[in-house]
């Protein structure tokens, strides 16, 4: 089937099967690798991305769910200014360790951001709550917190 | 440099999907791999009819086991004979004619793409004939049912620590108390966020093969590799690029891989996989599964005068790469951080029909220090006196380092109250006592427990020499390179195989450190056995304490042959000059000076070196430790538990740790988060649950509980520093000791939160479920609510 | 892992839905957020022929008041309807638990009728339509039908929807002054609930009587008949909730025991009723 999206600001034109999953579509046909799987059963939240700027489980939707829409991944958030800037969030994560292996960093950053946009002042237990949908094997999530609390308070610089 | 938070260097390519994990390599001609896995966990395989497979849009090959027999010279190795008369199950990476656990290889189906491999495996019809499965421990050690054969048992070896046995039977024989507890460490899924991959890219004219896996230890897999793919060992390249994480599980020589480097070799071309999730939770190896009787005598005041473990093993099906001695490593640690003077252990490995285990976070020091610090609470309740209390009255003192452990160690350094004083300050102890007995007193249905626990581990695995006592096939040495290039940055190739620790960071923060340099100028290398060929891998919190100190050294011998460099040039004494910001100056004459830079070029340009100098500035160490670390510290945790429902929450921790001199603080931190998360996971959430058939019933992350942020507190940490004396930069390893410390912290808060109600234990995971049925068993009464 | 293959039919408009639905028969499932029915699909414990993806028919998204009663497009996302401003002053029982689904992702994708429709006893949604005694509007080749949510669950994993029917709204009275609460025993924020109990105390209003629904009790999302009948006769919160597992099978998995089960929803039927100010 034909569809054209926008990923990441540009038109995407393809031609997929039906039970093409989105994140298998940005990996497999648009070589976007940095949206991660973790599992099978949209449990851990590795292959968050955005659909229309909100937080998705890109394992759990199809590619032609997508067509029309604007999908955003971890590629695609910093600002493409060519020097390297980070987006924020991004930024937060680095300064706040809020990340070691890095596999469920993409998707964390991104539920993180759909977050904020959601509700830009959260608490500590806000963004714990907020961020059930994603699992971290490796930080205990206390820094991860702790970056998303200082992306908010916009602490972190750009 | 050595002790700032330096931000990670790891990061910019991590937070921007740039790292490259083995799924995301783009291998053109690659052949997918799936595996066909047996649903059974004990059974024999029939007839493998493959045709409606082989039909299938896509499919190329389907493999069975006999068909593959000869594509190795040996089997699945192991490397850990810990006694001379272990039993070996012969395992080979395709199971040929029997199945012995759930998830076992039985034919691997080779396609175009990952989808049509997928849609090829329901396809394979296999004739299965089962068999009686052996799946409790203690049952499969009785030999009922016996799943080799040829070994004629079930039980694989028992290994014995037994110093002065007369000595211990006195200790118990004269005690005043004697405390007998038995513990279950449930099995554990490693959940590694990323699941496992690989992919073989092969030379079949130049006979190269390069291997890409999601491995902690490319290059012990480089040599297995040989050993069973019998590629020669010169022709094999491993590459480990970016690792979403391991904790043991990817310190592994996987089926998969001799799968995926044998058909590469018979196919020509290159062959990958990706294990699903759910396939991980039987294909990647389980942690724990240990059952534990542990004595401890102690006189009237409670000071402990001697430890009995005796503990069951469950190997699974096979031995893995260094499955029997897993418990070996916890074997010397029943007596933890308390001055007992005798001392037994004895380890029996023991096969049954269930998913191999092995290293797992901590590997045999969580089971140890869970043992000793849940008895340890247990002797508080009999002798009758505070856990904080009976824990000042055995600790090591200070004054007693290196301490020579009845369990044979030699302890390097330690100040164990300290960490007791700083964790319970933190944790705010006494209010928290004031309000456990207030909740109590109300008669409220939420109560308060306080759990604590002080460790000492033993990491920075090892002396090679120690090794060889304890019969593993390798040493434990790391090796480092360390160059300044012509131009003056430096490059370290580092040994070790980072999977989310942060080596680049903490590397160049040592090499920084020792030039006067910025860290900005140093890149670590590391992973790529054709980039650093001479390493040992990153397992057993050795990365620091060995890898790390082989950086120091090499550092050091850059350093030196630059002086003697300068010192020609400048026409001075070596020992005249000094190191000032990365430049060598004569000692009060600063202008008489030339930069590491300089150097480094003129060892390059060789046009001027002292007489048979050889050019370039570079060296290479081998660091061997003398001896292992031993980091230590105090975890207290602090739970609700609802008497109503059973649910325990975790409401409060601290952490003190000692891990000697920190290279980068922020880094140490995060292991310890990390760690704690792992540790109370197996305490509250986390089990692999088989039923009697031997099916493992939660595979998926739905139903095996890996914890979310939102059922986590955020972590009080402190830290106290007493160096390791046997290292030059005085540090010990780290990356473990969460995980040890928090299982026994959090139990023992759970137990203590229901002591009043006559709990005295609680099986792991605390379940909702399970908390409830033991308070009703403890009051001996049904249904209290209404 | 990956979904078989199927045909792929995408429909504009409900009519066009259940055309298609006709045409396909039982090989054909409606897609709507995917969120059932995909996890599923991966595992390959469903295996649809046919999908029919209605999550572009916007006439299916909405909540508006009508006739004292709330309605909600059955296409409405768990998203769209925890921040609904008219839900959260009318319905503020089935904002709360909207919001509490699963997590922010599957609440991104997620919709009413899509949850409603797959029938789950693990889902927290039907037991709130119980408790609110919600009329759900199906629409089939022969006409629109209204359905009582008591007469909606049939079996596990069952409706009373046919083959060619779609659900198109779901209709709850307005409890805006209505005492309510709801309970979600888990493990983890983001599991199903090992059981739950929605509760909404009558307001003399459009919640005439008092409701409460049961999540993960039986093999069908069912209502705890017996508190409600204890409270229509005056009885206390911890004397209704004594009767939380009349008329219960509780499921026996890995989270818990039939007995805990009953025992949990004993406890959680009693704080819900507190809460609820009975």
């Amino acid at each position: 089937m034909n569809i054209s999206l926008s990923v990441n600001g540009e038109t995407r034109y393809g031609d997929v099967e039906p039970r093409v999953l989105l994140v298998h579509y940005l990996r497999d046909a648009l070589g976007l690798v940095g949206t991660n799987v973790g599992c099978d059963t949209s449990s851990c939240g590795a292959c968050t991305v955005l659909l229309d700027g909100e937080s998705v489980k890109s394992c759990t939707v199809l590619a032609v769910q997508a067509d029309g829409h604007e999908v955003t991944t971890i590629e695609g958030l910093a600002p493409a200014t060519g020097d390297g800037a980070l987006h924020p969030m991004q930024q937060a994560f680095h300064e706040q360790h809020g990340l070691q292996c890095g596999f469920c960093t993409p998707g964390m950053i991104l539920a993180a951001v759909s977050l904020l946009a959601e509700q830009p002042h959260p608490s500590e237990q806000d963004v714990r709550v907020g961020l059930e949908g994603n699992l971290c094997r490796c930080t205990g999530y206390h820094n991860i917190v702790k970056s998303v609390m200082a992306a908010a308070d916009g602490v972190v610089t750009p | 440099m050595i002790g700032d938070r330096l931000l990670r260097k790891e990061d910019a390519r991590l937070v921007t999907g740039e790292a490259r994990y083995v799924d995301d390599l783009q291998i053109p001609g690659a052949l997918w791999m799936a595996m066909v896995r047996s649903p059974f966990a004990h059974a024999r395989i029939g007839s493998i009819d493959a045709s409606a497979a082989l039909s299938m849009p896509g499919v190329q090959h389907v493999f069975t086991g006999p068909d593959l027999r000869d594509a190795w010279i040996n089997p699945m190795p192991c490397a850990w004979q810990v006694t001379e008369d272990m039993k070996t199950p012969e395992h080979w990476p395709v199971a040929i004619d029997k199945a012995n656990f759930g998830g076992e290889i039985v034919a691997v189906v080779v396609a175009d793409s990952r989808y049509a491999a997928a849609d090829a495996v329901d396809a394979v019809v296999v004739d299965y004939d089962p068999l009686t499965p052996v799946v409790d421990l203690e049952e499969a050690a009785s030999d009922q049912v016996v799943i080799h054969d040829a070994l004629g048992s079930n039980r694989s070896y028992t290994w014995t620590l037994a110093p002065d046995p007369a000595a211990l039977d006195q200790a118990f024989a004269d005690a005043a108390h004697v405390v007998r507890e038995r513990y279950v460490h449930q099995r554990l899924i490693p959940a590694a966020m990323e699941p496992r991959g690989v992919a073989v890219v092969p030379s079949p004219y130049g006979g190269d093969i390069t291997l890409y896996s999601a491995t902690q230890i490319p290059h012990i897999l480089k040599i297995m590799t040989t050993a069973t793919c019998g590629v020669p060992e010169h022709k094999v390249r491993v590459v480990a690029p970016a690792v979403g994480g391991g904790f043991g599980s990817k310190l592994d020589v996987y089926a998969e891989e001799l799968v995926a480097v044998a058909l590469a070799q018979r196919l020509g071309v290159p062959t990958r996989w990706t294990e699903t999730r759910s396939e991980a939770g039987v294909a990647t190896i389980h942690g724990r599964g240990v059952i534990q009787e542990m004595e401890m005598a102690a006189d009237a005041d409670g000071r402990i005068t001697g430890v009995r473990a005796k503990v069951l093993s469950d190997m699974g099906a096979y031995l893995q790469l260094v499955t029997p001695g897993i418990q070996l490593l916890g074997a010397f640690l029943f007596a933890g951080v308390y001055d007992v003077p005798t001392y037994h252990f004895e380890c029996t490995g023991v096969f049954t029909n269930r998913t191999p285990t092995d290293a797992y976070r901590g590997a045999g020091r969580p089971e140890a220090t869970y043992a000793v610090e849940r008895t340890v609470d247990a002797l508080a309740r009999a002798v009758g006196i505070d856990p904080v209390e009976i824990r000042r009255r055995n600790y090591v003192q200070a004054d007693q380092f290196p301490y020579q452990s009845a369990g044979t160690l030699l302890y390097d350094s330690g100040n164990y109250e300290p960490t007791l004083d700083q964790a319970l300050e933190l944790i705010g102890y006494d209010q928290l006592r004031a309000e456990q007995q207030r909740r109590r007193d109300a008669g409220e249905t939420k109560h308060l427990g306080i759990g604590i626990s002080t460790y000492v581990e033993m990491c920075g695995l090892a002396p090679s020499r120690v090794l060889a006592s304890l019969n593993y096939a390798a040493g434990g040495w790391e090796a480092a390179t360390v160059r300044i290039l012509p131009t003056g940055t430096v490059q370290v190739v580092s040994g070790t195989t980072p999977h989310g620790q942060g080596h680049e960071t903490s590397w160049a923060q040592i090499v920084a450190d020792r030039l006067g340099i910025d860290p900005d100028m140093v890149e670590v290398l590391h992973s790529d056995t054709a980039i650093s060929p001479v390493g040992m891998d990153t397992y057993g919190s050795r990365s620091l304490p060995v890898g790390g100190v082989a950086v120091a050294m090499a550092t050091d011998a850059v350093l030196t042959k630059a002086r003697l460099i300068a010192a020609h040039q400048l026409e001075c004494a070596e020992d005249d000059l000094e190191l000032v910001d990365g430049s060598l100056q004569v000692v009060g004459t600063p202008t008489k000076a030339m930069t590491l830079q300089e150097v480094a070029f003129e060892a390059f340009s060789a046009h001027n070196l002292p007489d048979g100098m050889e050019p370039n500035l570079h060296a290479q160490v081998t660091y061997d430790p003398p001896n292992f670390t031993f980091p230590f510290g105090t975890h207290v945790a602090v739970v609700e538990i609802d008497e109503e429902t059973g649910q325990v929450d975790l409401v409060d921790y601290a952490a003190v740790d000692d891990c000697g001199n920190q290279v980068n603080p922020m880094i140490v931190e995060g292991q310890i988060h990390g760690g704690i998360v792992q540790g109370a996971a197996q305490a509250l959430w986390e089990e692999a649950v088989y039923d009697a058939d031997g099916t493992l019933r939660n595979p998926t992350l739905v139903d095996y509980c890996v914890p979310s942020a939102a059922e986590l507190p955020n972590f009080r940490l402190g830290s106290t520093v007493t160096p390791s004396p046997t290292n030059p930069l005085g540090v010990k390893g780290i990356g473990e000791a969460g995980t040890i410390a928090a299982t026994p912290t959090v139990i023992n808060a759970v137990v203590d939160g229901l002591s009043h109600l006559g709990v005295t234990d609680i099986t792991m995971p605390a379940t909702p479920e399970r908390v409830w049925s033991t308070i009703q068993a403890a009051r001996g009464t049904g249904e209290v609510d209404q | 892992m990956i979904p078989a293959g199927f045909d792929y039919q995408r429909a504009s408009s409900v009519d066009e839905a259940i055309a298609l639905l006709t045409e396909h028969g039982e090989d054909a499932k409606l897609l709507a957020g995917g969120h059932s029915l995909l996890p599923l699909m991966k595992l390959r414990l469903a295996v649809p022929a046919v999908l029919i993806d209605i999550g572009r028919v916007d006439e299916l998204a909405y909540v508006h008041a009508e006739d004292g009663e709330i309605r909600i497009g059955a296409l409405s996302r768990h998203h769209d309807l925890a921040g609904s401003e008219l839900l959260r002053d009318q319905v503020p029982l089935l904002a709360e638990v909207a919001g509490q689904v699963g997590d922010p992702q599957v609440r991104h994708r997620g919709t009413i009728g899509g949850s409603i429709a797959h029938g789950d006893p693990a889902s927290d949604l039907p037991a709130v339509l119980l408790a609110l005694r919600a009329t759900l509007v199906a629409r089939g080749p022969g006409g629109t039908r209204e359905i009582l949510v008591d007469d909606f669950f049939s079996g596990f994993l069952e409706t009373a929807l046919g083959a060619d029917e779609v659900l198109t709204e779901i209709r709850v009275p307005a409890m805006a002054d209505a005492g309510w609460s709801f309970q979600k025993f888990n493990r983890r924020a983001q599991d199903w609930a090992i059981v739950g109990v929605a509760a909404v105390l009558s307001n003399g209003g459009g919640v005439t009587q008092p409701g409460v629904g049961l999540v993960n009790m039986a093999a069908t999302p069912v209502r705890a008949a017996g508190v409600e009948a204890a409270l229509g006769t005056g009885a206390s919160a911890t004397d209704a909730a004594a009767r939380a597992d009349e008329g219960t099978a509780p499921p026996d998995d890995l989270n818990a025991s039939p007995d805990f089960r009953r025992h949990l929803s004993r406890v959680l039927v009693r704080r819900a009723l507190e809460a609820a100010g009975a």
